[in-house]
């Protein structure tokens, strides 16, 4: 999957917001890139508005998002985009309990995908694709006769999986996947989908806010702030040698359990996406921002593998 | 010399159902001491479900407990006075997860501020009053004069918990009682509330009870640390000792399964360990954690482990240590270090500097 330039805006009576102003990156076949940001950066926007799964007053104001065999997806009518939702395109949801319907048992749920996409499969055939999708993440058959509040949130987030991957789609974007989840679920449920995704094949684009999931999880992983893309890069050189000022104040106010050391915080706060500061978003608050840094927007320059947005490193090897 | 706050053999206990009626145990007999004498940050770890929460509300005696006491300055805060309780409430002071809900989206954020001052009579003037909401807020760095007189929704959540802190602050409590106070902030500003929690120990002299999930805020600011799985304490010491090398199997799985920020260090140890917490049912008899202890050996089955002292500043509560002593009455203020300092060089230590 290519995403060339996407913008999505959000139009509010007090102007418009720039969710995601103009991002660019490709997802190669296989791999896991982690999107990281804080709140309001416009990670979650971006997610939801890949699968056009934005809701109003989002639109997407510019931008493709090619994907293999299918074009466009920004493009396609909406008979087209109902076909490859889930069948090439599949979303495991941020808060599984918020997304599972409540009053429908989750064999159901999971049948509803299969049958609408591959009809023709007879009850039992079904019913064992079923069987074999929940023991795939995990769970026991006698799960699909339950509802959604009789699961625990792991529980749930597994079954959320197992209906995104249920047609074995090509990319699978998961927005925050564990984030309301305790630790030790959270690294079952990450184990899950990573086994999953491996089996299957496809590429999986995971949105979140911990630095030390994605450290884990991650082959390459992008760092967003105020809707845009401020740097992309393999996960071990983005840990090791952060470039964009952001990206390296961002790692060192992670707390480890190595040492302790006063808590790093980065100055300032995130500006609101209404009124982003001229220049690059980030000039306010950065400790190396010189002078054209409050009025030209850093471009994207790619450098040994990885992007950055940032006027430190002009157009080496573009 | 009373202490400023006991829990003594406390635990509560939710009942729920009519038929088939069901019992909870969400705090499992916890004995333990809150000094004043010298401060310290005590940080409650756990999972949903582990009683942390509820171990925080029957501090700040907003429910009383099924059995044993918490004693307030020698006085069970089930007998205290009007007056007292006054006190009580005004010494013992909240800060909670949700830094949106704690407010009254029609009130600007002065009236959190306010309303705690008057009533609690914090001064003689109004200008005494302002200059002490200036003083707090200025304590959690934030700029009275961008604050004061905004809505909350005009606020970033950092800053409307930061507010908060600065709330709990002006009323010059002893304890502070932080549940999960910066789960819902972003990484970046984090760092600011609890750098301020830090700085109401070290300035102001306050202990602050932390109440979290998360074990490396918890390694980052606290002296001690209590680890609860269902509803009991399975290992309490000093962070040094519990986070860097923990006995009890259960904090062993949690320390190892914290993503560390380093993609060389992995990620969860041999092992691994089965089974969802959220839907284990908890054993009867012996051991909670014995259905998903890799250890677990027969005598896990039979009885409840005690707390066993087997290093002077950490206890577990699991039978590999059972050679080492159990905790004289279970109580956990032995293991905790700034008790252990304060009682050695008499009580006028200032607690350990990180």
């Amino acid at each position: 999957m290519t995403v060339n330039d996407l913008r999505v805006y959000y139009d509010t009576p007090a102007g418009t917001v720039k969710a995601v102003d103009g991002v660019s990156f490709d997802l190669r076949p296989g791999e896991r890139l982690g999107l990281v940001g804080e709140s309001g950066s416009g990670k979650s926007t971006m997610a939801l508005a890949l699968m056009r799964m934005h809701k109003p007053p989002a639109r997407i104001a510019g931008g493709e998002v090619l994907l293999d065999g299918v074009g466009d997806v920004m493009k396609l009518d909406d008979d087209a985009l109902r076909r490859i939702r889930l069948d090439r395109l599949a979303l495991v949801p941020q808060g599984a309990m918020n997304s599972l319907n409540p009053v429908m048992r989750v064999r159901d749920q999971l049948a509803d995908g299969i049958r609408t996409h591959e009809p023709g499969d007879d009850r039992d055939a079904l019913a064992a694709r079923i069987r074999a999708q929940l023991a795939r993440v995990g769970l026991d058959a006698d799960v699909g006769g339950k509802f959604p509040h009789e699961l625990s949130g792991g529980m749930k987030q597994r079954v959320a999986i197992a209906i995104g991957t249920s047609l074995s789609p090509s990319v699978i974007i998961a927005d925050e996947p564990t984030s309301a989840l305790d630790v030790v679920v959270q690294r079952q449920v990450m184990e899950t989908l990573r086994s999953v995704q491996e089996e299957i094949g496809a590429s999986v684009l995971i949105v979140g806010h911990d630095m030390g999931l994605m450290a884990q999880i991650a082959d390459r992983m992008g760092v967003m702030y105020a809707g845009k893309l401020v740097e992309l890069a393999p996960v071990h050189d983005l840990f090791t040698n952060p470039q964009h000022p952001y990206t390296r104040l961002l790692i060192e106010s992670v707390p480890t359990l190595m040492a302790k050391r006063a808590l790093a915080s980065i100055p300032g706060v995130p500006p609101t996406l209404i009124n982003v500061p001229p220049g690059c978003p980030f000039h306010p608050r950065c400790p190396s921002a010189f002078e054209p840094c409050d009025s030209e927007v850093p471009l994207p320059t790619a450098q040994n593998g990885r992007v950055v947005s940032c006027h430190l490193y002009p157009e080496e090897a573009a | 010399m009373t202490a400023f706050l006991e829990m003594t053999n406390v635990s509560k206990v939710f009942s729920a159902g009519i038929i088939r009626r069901q019992h909870t145990v969400a705090v499992d007999d916890v004995t333990m001491t809150i000094d004043e004498q010298s401060p310290s940050i005590l940080a409650v770890a756990g999972e949903s479900g582990s009683g942390k929460t509820t171990l925080a509300r029957l501090l700040l005696g907003v429910i009383p407990p099924s059995s044993g006491e918490v004693i307030y300055r020698g006085q069970s805060v089930d007998d205290l006075s009007r007056e007292q309780r006054r006190t009580y409430l005004r010494e013992i002071q909240p800060i909670f997860q949700d830094p949106f809900e704690s407010y009254n989206p029609f009130y600007k954020v002065d009236h959190v501020l306010t309303v705690p001052a008057k009533k609690f009579q914090l001064s003689e003037s109004k200008q005494e009053t302002t200059r002490l909401i200036e003083e707090a807020l200025d304590m959690v760095g934030l700029q009275p004069a961008e604050t004061l007189g905004r809505f909350p929704h005009q606020l970033s959540g950092g800053q409307r918990q930061r507010v908060m802190v600065a709330r709990a602050m002006l009323l010059r409590p002893r304890l502070i009682v932080a549940d999960e106070p910066v789960s819902m902030v972003d990484a970046s500003l984090r760092a600011t509330i609890l750098e301020s929690i830090r700085r109401m120990k070290q300035e102001l002299g306050i202990s602050v009870v932390y109440i979290t999930h998360d074990l490396t805020t918890a390694y980052q600011i606290a002296d001690n640390i209590l680890v609860m799985y269902k509803g009991s304490v399975v290992e309490a010491g000093s962070v040094e000792q519990v986070i860097r090398d923990p006995k009890h199997p259960y904090t062993q799985l949690l320390v190892s399964s914290i993503p560390q920020p380093d993609p060389s260090v992995p990620w969860g140890a041999e092992g691994e360990i089965a089974g969802d917490p959220e839907s284990m049912e908890v054993a009867a008899t012996g051991c909670k954690f014995v259905d998903r202890c890799p250890a677990a050996f027969e005598p896990c089955r039979g009885q409840r482990p005690l707390l066993y002292h087997e290093h002077p500043s950490r206890a577990a509560a699991c039978f590999q240590y059972d050679k080492s002593p159990a905790l004289e009455g279970q109580n956990l203020d032995v293991v905790f270090e700034a008790q252990l300092t304060s009682q050695a060089v008499g009580g006028s230590v200032e607690p350990k500097a990180n």
